[in-house]
């Protein structure tokens, strides 16, 4: 049963740059753009790159990823053979160890991938919002025999060392790898996208996992380890939108480009459709008192108040009066009468009593998923509240009240 | 209701008093409330009642219903034993692939109804929309010992009555019902049938071969009047929010009725949530500019301009200065910047140019056919 390529999508991290958002659920799960997962970029990209199988490492808080996924059903990945796999670390024999590093995960799955004995092995990562067709990356690999193929996106100069910087030649080949240096020689930044052939990949990370000296990283070890032994390493050039989504501002900005008239970044684009797990709701609501304007309003959305320059998530509900401006309501939360929310994110299933001010002008404000803000509260710019320390505000409130 | 099946009749009767709305489609598969089709509620009811095998018997026209339907994956009727059966018509010596009435279309797919492991038949027709759990219908069925039990409601007079037959029915104290009249003249009796059956598939199998051998095919005239003697019928009453689709005054209304929430949720959503097939659009965008005000508007809508009482299905554009009052409008219509609408009904992919004004009266909204320019 072999498979040309086989995907491995690294979704175990935590994103703690993400604060109360990921409390309760990995990075690649945190909601995006009105309806979407960050996970359904990289899931809607293989397939429409025509891959059919694809492992999904997990680890930290699985629970929603798991259920997000399912059966893989929304991404057209519940494949007769094939189809999408969700991978938490499991005990081997006697021992058994959670997943150490990027390398180390893919290690721990090698009888994963052996079952379909593919050509390629697509890695990926699910931390950005981006449309790439994978196949092209892999038809450059094939055509250049390359060892490694790694996909690269210019950045902005004054940013590049931040980032893994990859020198090339005038043929496109990788030279020389630096990890965030000071003086960057190029601003072609890794994606942390590569391709490999299967049975090297296999042997590097056998060999890998034997050296106890070994952080088990693909950036950290294997990339340059394959460099120093002088293999072929292809830089892939990748354009258009692609984004990180790491941190809170990001984030917000990322979903704020979805607002800029041409989009930023298109999802209309009904050859590279962006799938996912939709829920049965009816299409939204728009209330004789509501305004409306310079925003994306979803499924379910029931909008009574004024709402200028946000993204309202499924069943996101703003009441009478309230205000919403430059911020990001995800699904299922609730915006009371009166409240004024500006630059700032909402998240699932939150609740923002009447009257109540989140954010303003400075840095993004964020309202954990499931916290129940009663009236006339205030959560300041840059401030984060999560559900725990809401109740515990509100019960000292009360207690106050007394 | 594990014991039940369900037996979906898609009737062409009242097809041509939708005008245009249905020259491509069945009433079954008519677009309704933004995102959904007239049997997705159906469909949803069964779902969730606990019917999961559920026949579907198909006329003319039944290319976009089950283009609509595939697999049933979205119901959940995609399912190992049973599921979701479409039932197109076919011509054999007995049958001439177009029915004459609900007895004739069982009769030729009499082999679905025998190979049902269920006990009961469910039988509906497919032109009323209402949002309810057949549980309680069916333990009444079982309570009163009924032969057959008919789903009926009491319209509110102001109800338009279109021209499809109504079967009214009256009923004794214990629910019994006693007379029956198809469209009378002066409506003696409020409770109007919402062509909801429930019988034991032996006795509708009896029924069926009966009818045919004495060349009936009217479910209505030529079984349950004539027999009204020697079968108990019962009436079960239903109290929520019930749509005859009908004409076009009544496809209107329904539409516009669930711009009210009080109707809409419960409709369409809770408690029991209506399914239907998923596009992937992307979530509708309102320009700077964009006045939107009462209106249910789906995913992949574009407005810059000014919107009022009105259902906009998936991916409807509606450019810079136009105006839309009041109006139905299906998946991909288009309206140009400055273009005004106000109470018309526009099929599928419409489009609208540039400053061009439709208006229609709220009692006879103009309808556009599919794909038309104007």
């Amino acid at each position: 049963m072999g498979k040309k390529c086989v995907a491995m999508l690294l979704a175990g991290g935590q994103g703690s740059r993400l604060g109360v958002l990921t409390r309760n659920m990995a990075k690649p799960a945190v909601p995006f753009g009105g309806k979407y997962r960050i996970i359904d970029f990289p899931l809607s990209n293989c397939s429409n790159s025509n891959i059919d199988v694809v492992g999904v490492l997990t680890q930290y808080q699985p629970l929603e990823l798991n259920s997000y996924i399912g059966n893989g059903m929304p991404w057209d990945l519940d494949r007769l053979t094939g189809g999408v796999f969700v991978l938490p670390p499991y005990i081997k024999g006697k021992s058994g160890t959670w997943y150490k590093g990027t390398a180390n995960a893919i290690y721990q799955n090698l009888a994963f991938i052996q079952q379909y004995d593919p050509d390629y092995v697509l890695i990926l990562s699910g931390d950005h919002i981006y449309k790439m067709d994978y196949s092209a990356m892999i038809a450059l690999h094939e055509r250049k025999h390359a060892d490694c193929t790694i996909a690269v996106y210019q950045v902005p100069w004054n940013e590049a060392s931040r980032f893994g910087i990859m020198n090339t030649n005038a043929d496109g080949d990788i030279v020389e790898f630096e990890e965030k240096p000071a003086e960057p020689k190029s601003n072609n930044a890794s994606m942390g996208i590569y391709v490999f052939n299967w049975k090297d990949l296999k042997q590097y990370l056998i060999e890998d996992e034997a050296n106890p000296e070994s952080s088990n990283d693909f950036g950290k070890n294997i990339i340059p380890r394959m460099l120093g032994e002088g293999k072929h390493m292809v830089a892939y050039p990748f354009e258009g939108y692609w984004k990180d989504v790491g941190t809170i501002e990001s984030l917000w900005e990322a979903n704020m480009d979805l607002l800029q008239s041409p989009p930023a970044f298109n999802l209309y684009d009904s050859s590279w459709r962006i799938y996912a797990r939709n829920p049965t709701l009816p299409p939204h609501y728009i209330a004789p008192s509501a305004e409306v304007s310079d925003s994306m309003v979803t499924e379910g959305c029931t909008v009574a108040g004024k709402v200028d320059h946000s993204i309202l998530f499924s069943g996101a509900t703003v009441e009478e009066g309230a205000v919403v401006e430059n911020s990001v309501i995800m699904n299922g939360a609730h915006i009371r009468k009166g409240a004024r929310i500006r630059r700032a994110i909402v998240a699932e299933n939150a609740v923002v009593g009447c009257d109540s001010v989140v954010g303003g002008n400075g840095r993004i404000a964020v309202v954990g998923q499931d916290a129940v803000l009663p009236e006339y509260s205030v959560v300041k710019p840059g401030e984060q509240i999560d559900a725990e320390t809401a109740a515990k505000n509100a019960a000292k409130a009360e207690e106050d009240a007394k | 209701m594990k014991d039940v099946f369900g037996l979906i009749y898609t009737s062409d009767e009242s097809d041509m008093r939708l005008r245009d709305l249905t020259r491509s489609r069945s009433i079954a598969a008519m677009p309704i409330g933004g995102r959904y089709r007239v049997i997705d509620v159906l469909l949803s009811n069964l779902v969730h009642s606990g019917v999961s095998n559920v026949g579907l018997i198909t006329q003319r026209n039944y290319h976009s219903l089950m283009d609509h339907l595939e697999s049933g994956k979205a119901w959940d009727l995609n399912r190992k034993r049973d599921g979701l059966f479409i039932l197109p018509p076919y011509v054999t010596r007995s049958s001439t692939g177009s029915y004459s009435g609900l007895l004739d279309a069982i009769r030729s797919n009499l082999n679905y109804v025998r190979r049902a492991s269920q006990r009961y038949a469910l039988i509906s027709g497919s032109s009323t929309v209402f949002n309810m759990k057949f549980d309680d219908m069916m333990a009444q069925h079982l309570a009163t010992g009924a032969d057959i039990t008919i789903l009926y409601n009491v319209p509110a007079d102001d109800e338009s009555n279109g021209d499809a037959d109504r079967t009214h029915l009256k009923m004794d104290e214990s629910g019994r019902v006693v007379d029956i009249e198809v469209t009378p003249h002066l409506n003696t009796y409020p409770n109007v049938s919402m062509d909801v059956y429930i019988m034991d598939k032996a006795l509708l199998t009896y029924l069926v071969e009966v009818s045919a051998a004495h060349y009936r095919s009217d479910f209505v005239r030529d079984v349950l009047i004539k027999q009204l003697g020697e079968l108990k019928i019962y009436g079960y009453k239903y109290d929520g929010y019930v749509s005859r689709i009908d004409s076009i005054a009544s496809y209107y209304k329904l539409n516009m009725d669930m711009l009210d929430e009080s109707i809409r949720t419960p409709l369409l959503y809770r408690p029991n949530p209506v399914y239907t097939k998923v596009k992937d659009e992307v979530p509708a965008r309102y320009e700077a500019g964009a006045k939107a005000v009462n209106c249910l508007v789906a995913d992949g809508c574009i407005i810059e301009g000014t919107v009022e009482n009105s259902v906009l299905f998936r991916g409807v554009r509606v450019g810079k200065g136009a105006v839309v009052r009041n109006c139905i409008l299906m998946q991909g219509v288009e309206v140009q910047d400055g273009a005004q609408l106000s109470n018309v009904i526009s099929d599928k992919d419409a489009f609208i140019k540039r400053d061009r004004r439709i208006v229609g009266q709220e009692s006879y909204p103009v309808v556009i056919e599919k794909n038309a320019v104007i």
